[in-house]
């Protein structure tokens, strides 16, 4: 955390201002990663769907702010209704006791839902208030976050970058504080054993879905800054491709840890951009490959692999125990 | 002491299609009492602790703990409740030490620093303390057994239910289980289910007799395996 406090006060210091919203996106896109990271690895839900909280986030402080003008509570309702909504459907899935495998199809479908319905809201007729919902064209000209209370106070780019940077942070350390708490320890044993759990008489299903509206709320704020940071939001954020790219930065970086799937989804973001400078590969093709080598060579991930490299090399745990 | 059972099933009936797993199971168990739960395979045993602890919901038929109906309650309820289980395979937090079971077990119970106290003299009574650091998925079968054991009994539950506890044990841990068992029925009422006769024995004060999902006898050991009725359906007519 300190070493990322660090990087977090030197990287505006050191980079030129395209370079600085670059490395934004992949901070906005690495709370997305660790809502993931959360439910999955610690808590053991499978949710294809996790495209659904961030696009919930993005649209509602897109349409929260259009109307109100003001940021501080369309950021407050970006957290909130996206974790409402995870309250709402984790609340069917948890009761009703579903698999894991039935878990995963309907987070993906209720995902692919939100992408056909506001897909289809082009007419002049959808809008909430002022904000027209924009159908496939999105919503553009999104006002971005102000200091509270002072509309007319936009952040500029590198405040924005601490905003996003912090709060990326903060997040790591209360999802650490969690885990580590007593409530931590039950939602990793019941990913562990679900049965054993609930005849040691924790009921499994409030765990899971309070682990769950978690991470629905963590993906809301991601979505949040993503629409500021392109002034834009447009159905794609609800889109398969959306979902999909968290599950591989998810992958990639480790399962089972917080850190992994940060770097992971900040590296693939980095590939992605330098894939997108040439025109020799495409670059689903190559994210495609390395998810394929992940799998088949590496299948712990970047950071676990790493910890059990030098643990080897050294005889001792290193980095294993980071986030176990 | 009161008169309301422990723990009391009336007519009893779990069926799975066309198999009648329990049939009017009517079971009555006190408080403090260690009952043995004999019978040959498929005889519904399993199914009868599933039924004690709302892993499955009776056809028909009631369960009541301390006097209160639980009959096809949540899993976690009877759990709360006081009734906790060792199952018939060692059901552990594989990914987790010895230490981590046993306290997530305790402290479901108690405090904070009460729930470390009481981890650290239940490892203690079982004799895992030298094993606490250990990776529960990593040890051997019959300390397995033990692990599950002492996370029961972390939690300080008035009916333990153990399913089959000596399985897949050496001769010198099934005396230590036993020892283990009289041990805890001190302070506990416990039912065992057991197919081992010789650790039926060493334990049992009074025994239930299955088949066929029915209660076929309940009386004291040596009554029950010189009943001719139990040594042709369960012990074999040559058994001793």
């Amino acid at each position: 955390m300190l070493l990322g406090v660090m990087a977090t006060l030197a990287i505006p210091q050191w980079v030129d201002d395209f370079a600085l919203i670059q490395i934004t996106i992949y901070v906005v896109m690495a709370i997305l990663a660790i809502s993931q990271a959360f439910i999955w690895g610690f808590s053991g839900i499978l949710c294809f769907g996790q495209a659904t909280f961030f696009g919930l986030g993005a649209y509602t402080y897109a349409l929260a702010v259009v109307n109100m003008g003001e940021s501080t509570l369309p950021v407050l309702l970006a957290i909130a209704l996206p974790g409402m909504f995870a309250v709402l459907l984790g609340y069917f899935m948890f009761y009703g006791r579903l698999s894991d495998v039935y878990m995963g199809v309907i987070t993906l479908t209720v995902s692919l839902i939100f992408f056909s319905s506001v897909n289809s809201t082009a007419g002049p007729e959808w809008r909430i208030g002022n904000a027209p919902l924009g159908g496939f064209n999105g919503i553009p000209a999104i006002p971005s976050i102000n200091f509270p209370g002072n509309p007319e106070d936009p952040l500029d780019a590198v405040t924005f970058f601490y905003l996003c940077a912090f709060s990326l942070i903060a997040i790591y350390g209360g999802l650490r504080w969690l885990i580590s708490s007593r409530i931590g320890h039950v939602i990793v044993a019941i990913k562990e054993n679900e049965q054993r759990a609930t005849l040691l008489g924790f009921d499994a299903r409030a765990f899971k879905l309070f682990a769950f509206t978690v991470g629905g709320c963590i993906a809301g704020l991601s979505g949040c800054f993503f629409a500021n940071w392109g002034s834009f939001t447009s159905p794609t954020v609800f889109s398969l491709g959306q979902s999909a790219q968290i599950i591989v930065w998810v992958i990639v970086g480790g399962l089972g840890t917080l850190v992994g799937p940060i770097i992971g989804c900040m590296a693939i973001q980095w590939l992605t951009t330098q894939i997108g400078t040439q025109q020799t590969f495409n670059s689903n093709l190559v994210l495609g490959v390395i998810l394929v080598v992940f799998v088949l060579l590496v299948p712990k991930g970047i950071i676990p692999s790493l910890g059990d490299v030098l643990q080897k090399l050294f005889g001792k745990k290193v980095a294993k125990g980071e986030d176990a | 002491m009161s008169t309301v059972p422990l723990i009391e099933t009336r007519n009893l009936n779990m069926r799975f299609g066309g198999v009648h797993a329990t049939r009017d199971v009517n079971f009555k168990l006190s408080d403090g009492e260690l009952r043995c739960i004999i019978g040959p395979n498929g005889a519904g045993k399993s199914t009868f602790f599933k039924q004690l602890t709302g892993q499955l919901r009776p056809t028909s038929g009631q369960v009541l703990f301390r006097g209160q109906d639980i009959t096809g309650c949540q899993p976690h309820v009877p759990a709360r409740l006081g009734i906790g289980i060792k199952t018939q395979v060692p059901s552990l937090f594989n990914g987790l030490s010895v230490w981590e079971n046993v306290w997530l077990s305790a402290c479901r119970v108690y405090p904070k620093a009460k729930a470390l106290e009481v981890t650290r003299d239940t490892l203690e009574r079982v004799g895992l303390t030298n094993l606490q650091k250990s990776t529960a998925g990593m040890l051997a079968h019959g300390q397995r057994q033990w692990v599950e054991l002492a996370v029961v009994i972390a939690a300080d539950p008035g009916l333990i239910l153990l399913d089959e506890p000596a399985a897949g044990m050496s001769d010198q841990e099934v005396r230590r289980t036993a020892d283990l068992i009289l041990e805890i029925n001190k302070s506990h009422a416990l039912i065992v289910v057991e197919h081992d006769m010789s650790f039926i024995r060493m334990i049992a004060k009074m025994v239930t007799v299955f088949h066929q999902g029915a209660i076929l006898t309940e009386d004291l050991p040596d009554a029950v395996m010189n009943n001719p009725t139990v040594r042709q359906v369960y012990l074999g007519k040559k058994a001793a």
